[in-house]
């Protein structure tokens, strides 16, 4: 029987929900199931017996503390090592992004991020976007390699797990930490909200906003939707929203349940980046505006009398 | 002092992509290609340091079909970089091929200090070539910078990762830098450093004379597709009022995503 091991990410005691999605695309798969994460993930485990966990790999060493690229590597290198896995899962995000390519060098494996599609059947079949959703291509595995996978978020649906796996906790000792590079601060941002990548609703700004202080318009709508603040090209650069905003080929590529557009036109940039969305909600003034191409629901009317409606309805459902 | 910067060609980003007949890539008719956009940051970063600190020797490397890529490393000499290595292949490479052409070729050249390039490229989003190419090399990386401090032996990096946390790292030299929008702001070609560019050395190798070859891949891209059709925008009418009442119904009830 062949092992997928699966990286965990856990914060207050729940598993996250990218770690969550990533169990989901193994159950049924018939491969044997493990995990490993850091030491928060050791607070979950009861929670990972249900996904038939049958060994999670966990160390409190003091160098994980914070992230860093090059402890965190020795971390996830070792856990590889002893589960013998053939299949090494993750969510795609910024931190695994850091890690895993560097993983697949020591492995010699086959490394693919942003997967939004796995199936067991005849070994394993994996679809990806490519130039940012302008098309997507099936991923061929042309030999045996180890194969290190990193799920997009929002592609798998949640299953219930039911299991009742071991779970059996297996402490990982990192010998000789190396010290090329050392983590010098961590600072936390003022946002508890989630990165684009992972947020399931955004709500996304462009010029029709008119100037940087209307994007609390938005802030707005986000905060009863619990989404996160999105933008476009164009008013990033006109530096009224930072870059880990922009949405688009040069931004973000972005998948949620739910896209808001307000005062985005849409240019093919903007749309190759969003137009994975399930749904995708359009306000323009301009009822040429591209964007209704890519749209699920449109509305063509003033953002300004619009988006504060809507804040207000959506408010009142709470 | 050796500086590397890694550069990569990508159809821009108001190419619209055609897919070929038999769905193993995209029809490269009517593509303009252009340097892949986080790769300028990474191009102006160099030519930076080097202007700091004149010693620096600043050389481009790309890995791709000779007749198309050259031009990508003529932009990034018409920059300011000094000069060029170009691998030369006709074969679509996986990451951790590419990563591999990159380190021997670097390797070959002997001692470097920094090497950088973009945080991700355009066409492929995976931004895995440089991390790759950095445990190759044995040196540490930093990635998705947008802030840069050099100290003698060692530099300090700082990045936006997830819900706007910065982190900040210490990296001893040699290291590799991923660079993102913000680390600073590329400098267009001059018209007299597209005169110089064209002076400048490129060496050519082939994939060959770095032993490597297509059986070193492992993963290939086939059953290319483009995004499934959208049934037509629902154009939701009547005050706005209306509207917002409409567009929440429907987001609940037919869409069901609130």
């Amino acid at each position: 029987m062949k092992t997928a091991l699966v990286f965990i990410e856990a914060k207050d005691n729940e598993i996250k929900k990218g770690s969550l999605e990533c169990l989901s695309a193994l159950t049924g798969s018939g491969w044997a199931l493990q995990t490993c994460g850091l030491k928060e993930t050791l607070s979950v485990v009861e929670q990972l017996k249900k996904w038939n966990v049958q060994k999670h790999y966990s160390s409190d060493h003091s160098s994980l503390d914070s992230f860093n690229p090059e402890t965190h590597l020795q971390f996830i290198d070792q856990a590889f090592q002893d589960s013998a896995a053939d299949l090494f899962l993750a969510s795609s995000n910024t931190h695994c992004r850091d890690i895993f390519p560097r993983l697949a060098v020591r492995h010699d494996a086959a490394y693919m991020n942003d997967v939004t599609e796995i199936t067991f059947k005849d070994g394993v079949t994996v679809k990806r976007p490519l130039y940012a959703g302008k098309c997507s291509a099936q991923v061929t595995f042309s030999d045996d390699s180890k194969k290190i996978l990193l799920l997009r978020p929002n592609q798998v649906m949640v299953l219930d797990a039911k299991g009742a796996g071991a779970g059996d906790t297996v402490s990982i000792a990192l010998n000789d930490v190396p010290g090329k590079s050392k983590t010098v601060s961590v600072q936390e941002g003022e946002s508890e909200k989630l990165d684009l990548t992972e947020a399931s609703i955004i709500v996304s700004g462009g010029r029709g906003l008119k100037e940087a202080e209307n994007f609390k318009l938005l802030e707005d709508l986000a905060a009863p939707l619990g989404a996160t603040v999105g933008a476009s090209r164009a008013v990033v650069d006109l530096g009224w929203v930072p870059h880990s905003q922009q949405v688009g080929q040069t931004g973000k590529t972005v998948a949620p349940v739910l896209y808001i557009a307000a005062g985005i036109s849409g240019a093919i940039q903007h749309l190759a980046g969003m137009s994975g969305s399930k749904t995708i909600v359009a306000i323009n003034k301009d009822d040429k505006a591209p964007i209704f191409q890519k749209a699920t629901y449109g509305i063509v009317g003033d953002l300004f009398e619009v988006v504060p409606l809507l804040t207000e309805k959506l408010q009142s459902l709470k | 002092m050796r500086i590397f910067v890694c550069v990569k060609q990508v159809p821009d980003t108001e190419t619209r992509i055609k897919i070929l007949a038999d769905q193993l890539g995209i029809d490269p008719q009517g593509v303009k290609w252009v340097i892949n956009p986080y790769d300028e940051f990474a191009i102006e970063e160099a030519v930076k340091y080097k202007e700091a600190h004149p010693e620096a020797q600043v050389t481009a490397i790309t890995v791709g079909p000779k007749a198309r890529v050259n031009n990508a490393l003529l932009t990034a000499m018409a920059m300011g970089v000094d000069d060029s290595i170009l691998v030369d292949t006709d074969v679509a490479l996986d990451s951790l091929t590419t990563a591999k052409a990159l380190a021997q070729a670097i390797q070959k050249e002997g001692d470097f200090s920094l090497i950088f390039a973009g945080k991700l490229a355009i066409d492929g989003n995976l931004s895995a070539v440089p991390l790759m190419l950095a445990e190759l090399l044995g040196v540490p990386h930093s990635s998705v910078v947008n802030q840069l401090e050099y100290a003698g032996q060692s530099l300090k990096a700082t990045r936006e990762v997830e819900g706007g946390n910065k982190e900040t790292f210490e990296l001893q030299l040699p290291a590799l830098i991923t660079a993102s929008k913000g680390l600073n702001k590329p400098r267009f070609a001059s018209l007299p450093g597209i005169m110089k560019a064209k002076k400048k050395p490129v060496k050519n190798i082939t994939l060959d004379e770095l032993g490597l070859n297509e059986s070193n891949i492992k993963i290939k891209f086939t059953h290319y597709e483009p995004p499934a059709e959208k049934p037509p925008c629902k154009m939701i009418e009547g005050d706005p009022k209306a509207q917002v009442d409409e567009l929440v119904r429907l987001l609940q009830e037919e869409a069901k995503v609130l």
